[in-house]
């Protein structure tokens, strides 16, 4: 059948198209417009080239959020697989309680990032906080956590005395406290997203793999494992890119991404440029960057996809 | 290994586990109901207890604050029965003042004093108002562009959906500050519409309404047509009917991620009586920062209606969860 000019299929789509042509498209473009200006909050700015580029390049705080945000995503995107998995896994396996325990493990998922994040932070106060208190239950000292700016490994080892190079220091305490919250807030997600794929492997492999003998272990490694991959790229991809844009902890949880700078995540960053600083230009080249580099992770992640799906 | 104790393994496992999830909930919670001193002296965790001294002089018991001890004398405050210091620095013979063990009891008075503190009620309307216009527009929009996408043929549809489909891809925060620039231009800036009217179309919700709607069997609609049902009275008299699951889906989707929206509210608006829930919530976390207790009163005061919503309806919200995750 050949494909005629009507109106009305343009009619349909008018409403979704026109709020997003204005409201997403225009933007989208303009945020790359902006990028090339000297663009503060009034007025129209003015053209500057790249220089916001090269000054992005140069700038060591940029570089800094950046590292915090690696950080955060390769630590959260792991942890928060692992734990998954094993929740759904167990959860898989029970008939009683499990809906209790999945409503539990939701709850965080479905709760304020604002008021989670306020319950957080004062649960990672240093003199008051739950953390310190059962932190002392078995016996580890208090710990500073949102205000403390050494890196976590620094923080270890030097328990047994041994002094790491600055480089080697890894992520702040306060930055880990910030990656245990947001590991909190996502994993109720993913293991019902989890759970959702195991339960669409069919029974017939595991009734085989008793039959021949295989342990419990080696049928997680050999069947599930392999079985559940596509929900696994899934929830790579998903964790990946809702990490990238970690916004609300930093803004409530720290005083400004400090101590030193050290949980100066990316998108806080380019609030902080745009709103504070009113540097709305470069605010913008930064935004460009991390679109980039989101946009470039999910391609690769999609190609790893197609070499491992079964 | 054994069946029974690898269940009792991991029915333990997921106790632990479940425990550490909602702790921050439940420590909330306590904490809300607790007396700002008792929480900055640190002295219970879960259950908000109370500890206060006696001065019974033989006679008569009073309730007394206490200061210090200072060589055979113990140096107190008197206390009236709401707690209130009547008196300063009286001196006790320190054998007639005891501590009297922690009780339990929970300061409800806590929900109050935040409540007058916080204009939650407006917050709360502006989220309400906010939440549901915007409901409303992302289930017009979607039907009417899912219904295209899915049942009709015309030129330019696989573009226009590519379209769409890649500007989902791009996160808010990569388009937040040309927004901002855009809103300024227009006007826009602290006004309801900024807040409602961008967010009433949703991407994922016109594919979730078109892979629905592409499921339909085409008897239904050539039944239709042969009644003389027009192109709009299908939308309309069969597949809205039939869009209920999908309707509440998307709704749930939408009410919830509105309600919890932060990041565009915080930019665009700045007038204190167009705050909604989660920006106000976020004013008064840097307004109140040492009011420990009245901050987790407020915190789950925002946190309560999701909540509601979500044991009214959790096996509906996980299990849409679960769905539109295994259908990208």
């Amino acid at each position: 059948m050949k494909t005629k000019w009507k109106v009305s299929p343009y009619l349909y789509i008018l409403p979704a198209f026109s709020l997003l042509f204005a409201f997403r498209l225009i933007p989208i473009i303009m945020s790359f417009v902006i990028s090339f200006f000297d663009w503060s909050i009034k007025g129209t700015g003015k053209f500057i080239g790249l220089l916001n580029y090269s000054n992005m390049l140069k700038d060591e705080v940029f570089w800094q959020s950046m590292g915090n945000t690696f950080w955060l995503v390769i630590i959260v995107v792991p942890a928060s697989i692992v734990f998954s998995l094993l929740f759904a896994v167990m959860l898989n396996q029970i008939k009683r309680l499990k809906g209790l325990f999945r409503t539990v493990y939701f709850m965080p998922f479905v709760t304020s990032l604002v008021a989670v994040s306020i319950v957080w932070k004062i649960m990672f106060n240093e003199q008051t906080g739950l953390m310190n208190t059962m932190i002392g239950w078995v016996g580890i000292e208090p710990q500073k956590w949102l205000s403390e700016a050494r890196g976590i490994f620094d923080i270890f080892f030097s328990g047994f005395g041994i002094t790491l190079p600055k480089w080697a220091g890894g992520p702040s305490q306060a930055l880990f406290a910030i990656i245990i919250m947001t590991v909190w807030k996502g994993l109720g997600y993913n293991t019902i997203i989890y759970l959702a794929g195991l339960q669409n492997i069919s029974k017939v492999y595991y009734e085989a793999a008793e039959i021949d003998g295989a342990s419990k272990l080696k049928q997680f490694f050999r069947i599930t494992l392999p079985l559940v991959s596509p929900t696994t790229f899934y929830v790579l991809i998903m964790t990946t890119i809702v990490s990238f844009q970690a916004f609300a902890q930093i803004y409530l949880m720290t005083d400004k991404g400090g101590p030193l700078n050290t949980t100066k995540l990316i998108v806080y960053y380019i609030y902080e440029k745009g709103f504070d600083t009113l540097d709305m230009g470069y605010a913008s080249a930064v935004a460009l960057a991390l679109f980039i580099l989101i946009l470039g992770l999910t391609v690769l992640q999609k190609r790893l996809e197609k070499h491992v799906n079964y | 290994m054994n069946e029974k104790l690898r269940m009792s393994i991991i029915y333990t496992v997921l106790s632990v586990f479940g425990l550490v999830m909602i702790v921050p909930f439940i420590w909330m919670i306590s904490t809300a109901l607790m007396t700002q001193s008792e929480f900055n002296k640190h002295e219970s965790t879960f259950v908000p207890k109370e500890e206060y001294h006696v001065w019974d002089n033989g006679s008569e018991k009073q309730k007394v604050l206490f200061v210090m001890d200072k060589g055979d004398k113990s140096i107190v405050h008197l206390l009236d029965k709401d707690g209130k210091i009547v008196e300063e620095y009286k001196e006790a013979p320190r054998s007639q003042v005891t501590k009297v063990k922690k009780v339990p009891s929970f300061h409800w008075a806590n929900f109050i004093k935040a409540f007058k503190k916080v204009p939650f009620g407006i917050y709360f309307a502006n989220t309400l108002y906010v939440s549901f216009v915007s409901l409303i527009g992302v289930l017009i929009t979607s039907m009417l562009a899912a219904y295209a996408f899915a049942r009709m043929e015309f030129i330019g549809r696989d573009f226009f959906f590519y379209l769409f489909l890649s500007m989902m891809m791009v996160p808010e925060p990569i388009y937040l500050i040309s927004s901002y620039v855009l809103l300024d231009k227009i006007n826009w800036l602290d006004t309801y519409q900024a807040l409602i009217v961008p967010w009433c179309v949703n991407i994922f919700t016109i594919f979730l309404f078109r892979q629905h709607f592409k499921s339909l069997p085409q008897e239904l609609f050539d039944a239709a047509a042969i009644d003389g049902c027009g192109t709009f009275g299908m939308l309309w008299r069969i597949m809205l009917p039939l869009s209920k699951p999908i309707i509440a889906t998307a709704s749930i989707f939408s009410l919830i991620g509105s309600w919890n929206s932060f990041m565009w509210p915080l930019v665009m608006t700045n007038r204190p009586e167009l705050r909604v829930l989660q920006v106000g919530l976020s004013y008064f976390n840097q307004e109140a920062s040492t009011q420990t207790t009245l901050l987790m009163a407020a915190s789950t005061f925002s946190i309560v209606p999701i909540l509601i919503l979500f044991f009214m309806a959790q096996k509906q919200i996980i299990a849409s969860y679960a769905k539109a995750g295994l259908k990208d």
